[in-house]
């Protein structure tokens, strides 16, 4: 078994209803699955909607069974496998940007946003704690990572996870659009393009990319979710601004193909990583240049 | 001057596409489905006109032209070009009975107090038609006259939701082209029309083609006055434009709330206007 069908649920969301967002996740998942879906990837905070501000609170939830939002979407990954994006709140009542992926019934892993941009007209720093942890994960279609929107605008996190064991990098966004000039796509589009396909091509990896689409007040948020696959190759692409549901079959042996001919991942020398950061912390540190903060 | 400073150069279908879906999410999200809109014969309105009806389609969307006495026969005329072109429903309604019982109180007002009251008697009359009309106003002001101050606070500057808040002036004159707004109308010099011969780039002293190429460096890529110097603009010049967009803050903030409690409105309680839809 080879293949698997990845839907990208490219949606709008509710800000700060939770309960109609989730609906709109079980009609997504249903259409999805009718058309064959096994894995269906929703965007960044898809239960809640992004700019949360001082709904923050109001809107977190627990990606366990015993939760009303959670309960539905467990059931339902009996048929398919799920990403979704929510604001998780641990037992010290921290909230995090989280994306819980489930599997028969199961919260296989949940991530926390480790990167949370709190500059220009993001204030993330400011309503949320910071995630703690990269860690890959296993699942039925082999090992997987997920990141979530500025975690992967930094090198490492992609990189860690690479390292960890992950063959499909879920990434998701809710990426507002900005930069508009004479081209055919908005700057942050441009970017988050070609960064994902930067980052298939370098690890040799499928890179799936799930954004959200529709306003919150004058932010727009820009779609066009997208599937590499270990050439660097687009596979799939959602279009612009327009809520939709994609579906994209990849073939993983083309893992076992790409790697055949570009080995990358078996001549990757983390020891010699690992010897030169030490170095190059250590020295910083006594410089005071850097501070290794988090 | 190197021109590839300055990316004032618009892609108009990508900048369409997304002002369209604006107007019409967020009119449509408050479960709206009709807009208001000025007219004044310039191309600023004439171009938020077009976007809203295309979001929302021309029944849906009141345009209305509000001329005081000694407003230009042209204004009319231009204004008129785009109601036929887009087949919106409008109507005239004169301010000049709003204002000049006003000023009869105060014969001694100068221009500028008489064209802060006409921009503010259109603004009453656009919020009062938009509650007829069961819809949302629709703005019309372009980031360079918000950046400058050129515009009346609670005046032309009120609106419900603005298209254009985000397009300098140069850019606006991009999309309209695209969106075909009528050449008489794009053609002309701007003008907000409060007296007899006033045009913008006369009252401001500059053009706008110079001053958004001053303003995109200065805002968008964040040059400093030494840096705009440098890149070639005059001293006065950037001087003149960096004191215009300070002592304008004003106008782009809501009025100021002193912080008594632990919660205030516009300090620590923070939520989108979308909050919940």
């Amino acid at each position: 078994m080879s293949n698997l069908t990845i839907a990208l649920a490219q949606i709008k969301t509710k800000l700060g209803d939770v309960q109609a967002n989730l609906e709109k996740h079980l009609a997504y998942i249903e259409q999805a699955t009718s058309q064959g879906a096994q894995l269906v990837c929703f965007p960044e905070l898809s239960l809640t909607g992004y700019v949360l501000q001082d709904l923050t609170s109001t809107v977190a939830h627990k990606a366990t069974a015993d939760d009303p939002i959670f309960k539905p979407l467990l059931e339902a990954s009996h048929k398919t496998d799920l990403m979704v994006g929510f604001v998780d709140e641990d037992d010290r009542h921290r909230f995090y940007i989280a994306a819980a992926y489930l599997s028969k019934g199961e919260t296989i892993h949940v991530h926390h946003k480790v990167y949370l941009p709190t500059y220009g007209m993001f204030d993330e720093g400011r309503f949320f704690a910071w995630g703690d942890h990269i860690r890959a994960f296993d699942t039925q279609w082999g090992r997987v990572g997920m990141l979530i929107c500025e975690d992967f605008w930094h090198a490492s996190p992609p990189y860690l996870l690479w390292i960890d064991g992950a063959d499909i990098l879920l990434m998701h966004s809710a990426s507002p659009s900005r930069g508009l000039d004479e081209h055919d796509k908005m700057d942050s589009s441009r970017w988050v393009e070609h960064i994902n396909q930067a980052y298939s091509s370098l690890f040799t990896n499928f890179v799936v990319h799930t954004n959200k689409v529709g306003f919150e007040d004058g932010l727009n948020f820009w779609g066009g979710s997208t599937v590499f696959d270990p050439n660097g190759n687009l596979i799939a692409q959602s279009p612009q601004f327009e809520e939709s549901l994609t579906l994209a079959t990849i073939d993983l042996n083309q893992l076992h193909r790409t790697r055949a001919r570009l080995p990358i991942l078996r001549d990757e020398r983390t020891s010699l990583v690992m010897k030169e950061m030490s170095r190059i912390l250590k020295m910083n540190n006594e410089q005071s240049s850097i501070s290794p903060h988090y | 001057m190197n021109n590839l400073q300055f990316r004032l150069t618009i892609n108009t279908e990508l900048a369409r596409k997304i002002l369209v879906s604006f107007i019409h999410d967020e009119v449509t999200r408050v479960g709206l489905k009709n807009a208001v809109v000025g007219l004044s014969g310039g191309i600023d309105s004439a171009l938020s006109c077009a976007l809203a009806v295309e979001a929302l389609g021309a029944e849906n969307v009141l345009a209305i032209r509000m001329p005081y006495k000694t407003s230009a026969a042209a204004s009319m005329n231009d204004a008129q070009l785009l109601i036929d072109q887009l087949k919106v429903e409008s109507k005239v309604v004169e301010i000049t009975a709003m204002v000049d019982p006003l000023f009869a109180q105060f014969p001694d007002a100068d221009s500028k107090r008489k064209g802060n009251a006409m921009a503010r008697a259109r603004m009453i009359v656009l919020f009062d038609q938009s509650v007829a009309f069961n819809g949302l106003v629709i703005g019309t002001g372009n980031k360079t006259e918000i950046l400058l101050g050129y515009s009346t606070i609670f005046g032309d500057a009120a609106s419900a939701l603005n298209p254009l808040g985000d397009l300098y002036k140069t850019q606006v004159r991009q999309l309209a082209r695209a969106l075909n707004i009528p050449s008489p109308i794009i053609d002309k010099a701007p003008s907000a029309d409060l007296w007899v011969g006033q045009t913008d780039e006369g009252e401001l002293g500059f053009s706008y083609e110079e001053v958004d190429r001053l303003l995109y460096l200065l805002v968008d890529q964040r040059y400093t006055r030494d840096e705009a110097i440098a890149a070639g603009f005059g001293i006065p010049f950037v001087d003149t434009v960096i004191k215009r967009i300070k002592q304008n803050q004003f106008k782009r903030m809501p009025p100021l709330i002193a912080k008594l409690s632990n919660r205030t409105i516009g300090y620590d309680f923070l939520y989108l206007r979308d909050w919940g839809t």
